[in-house]
């Protein structure tokens, strides 16, 4: 029961983020308004379709379906042309609207297929619901591929690998004043995450909590510092250590909007005061030590499980 | 909407990573302060600022941004453009404010961070 009602709701998490042009077909098969209705029905017999856009000089005028065929048929009004048979004020989506938007016009209308049309009016493509359906089926299945190969990486590097105790370290060197290189260590700390295989979400985290960390060392330690992660089955540890100048007052450095950045160092938007309130908030765990004179010692925790 | 869009409807000038302009805008975030776009940006969002050196480029990888549009005509230092190139982040320049900018977006259909 519980399985079941997770996937609907991933299946309509999906109709709102699939672009329509994701799902559409392309290549679209038109008639024009002066082909004649004997000429459609070849057309859609070869092509095993069931209607087409109507263009007239490549701009959309309408569209016809097996269903306005079959009237003109039993009619006898198979010379005719399809500018005379095809429903004028066509229903359209963009190819940049969601999929949820032709999902709601097939429900209201009962529309078996849409035209669809780019911000400056012009056909790029058909959408019918067999379309949808295998849109999502397809991304259903990159996705579960894409959790596949998560799980693969993730049991190979935490579990498959016996000893008392596993764990990597990685060491980064943080130099002083040194913003044209600020972000470097973070950025190489995130992409070894990924490729170990933790969890988006984590990555995020470890990545924005540690970014803040290096940029702290970059404005404030007198002769930068080091970022060490140590990466266990359960668990990232990262810490930013420095030999000084430390903190006066950590109680006070902890407030939101608190900051001793220079001037020249805030006109570059540094300095808002939030870095360490942004790896409090990233941070399962956060230990921030400092003495005056011989340095600060700040441990960051990232539970895995 | 992707980033192509969005250069061509506000009429941007592509200042780094014109090979990168397919990523997906998700949404968009305005803010000087690179602590408050790591807290508030996420993956996919345009981010919208005066800042033009290197380190918005490491902002925007860390937070896998889909690009920066740096407004009121000023131009990215050579080593921003370059770190730019190399990580694939797209910058766009204006000589439009922050402001009008942010109001272009909204007409194009971009939501802020906070209106998820």
């Amino acid at each position: 029961m519980k399985r079941s009602a997770l996937e609907i709701t991933k299946s309509q998490e999906l109709i709102y983020e699939l672009k329509i042009e994701q799902v559409m077909t392309k290549e679209v098969i038109t008639v024009t308004s002066s082909t004649l209705m004997s000429e459609l029905k070849e057309t859609l017999r070869l092509n095993r379709i069931s209607g087409a856009p109507v263009l007239r000089d490549e701009q959309l005028v309408g569209i016809i379906s097996i269903e306005d065929l079959i009237k003109a048929l039993e009619a006898g009004e198979i010379n005719v042309t399809v500018g005379e048979k095809m429903t004028r004020d066509v229903e359209t989506v963009f190819d940049d609207e969601s999929v949820v938007q032709v999902v709601t016009k097939f429900a209201q209308h009962g529309f078996g297929r849409l035209p669809v049309v780019n911000r400056e009016g012009k056909l790029v493509g058909i959408i019918t619901q067999g379309d949808v359906v295998r849109g999502l089926l397809r991304q259903l299945e990159v996705e579960y591929h894409e959790e596949e190969i998560h799980r693969y990486r993730a049991s190979h590097i935490f579990e498959d690998i016996e000893s008392d105790q596993t764990g990597l370290l990685l060491r980064y060197k943080v130099r002083p004043k040194d913003f044209i290189r600020g972000g470097e260590a973070s950025s190489k700390l995130k992409r070894a995450l990924e490729r170990l295989g933790a969890k988006p979400q984590i990555v995020r985290r470890a990545g924005i909590a540690t970014y803040e960390a290096e940029t702290n060392l970059i404005i404030h330690a007198t002769d930068g510092g080091e970022i060490i992660a140590e990466i266990r089955p359960e668990r990232i540890k990262v810490s930013a250590i420095d030999n000084g100048p430390g903190i006066q007052d950590v109680e006070r450095a902890m407030r939101p909007g608190f900051s001793t950045a220079p001037d020249w160092i805030r006109e570059m938007g540094f300095g808002a005061g939030m870095g360490l309130n942004n790896i409090e908030v990233c941070a399962d765990d956060m230990n921030l030590e400092s003495k005056t004179g011989s340095g600060t010692r700040l441990e960051m925790v990232f539970n895995l499980h | 909407m992707t980033i192509r869009d969005v250069a061509e409807r506000l009429k941007l000038s592509i200042a780094a990573a014109e090979d990168h302009l397919d990523a997906d805008v998700t949404s968009g975030y305005a803010s000087d302060l690179l602590s408050c776009v790591m807290a508030k940006a996420q993956k996919g969002t345009i981010w919208v600022t005066l800042q033009s050196h290197p380190n918005v480029v490491a902002v925007a990888v860390l937070l896998e941004l889909a690009g920066v549009i740096i407004t009121e005509g000023h131009h990215p230092d050579p080593a921003t453009i370059e770190k730019a190139n190399a990580e694939g982040i797209p910058i766009l320049t204006t000589p439009h404010t922050t402001f009008t900018t942010v109001a272009r977006l909204i007409e194009l259909g971009v939501e802020g961070v906070d209106q998820e």
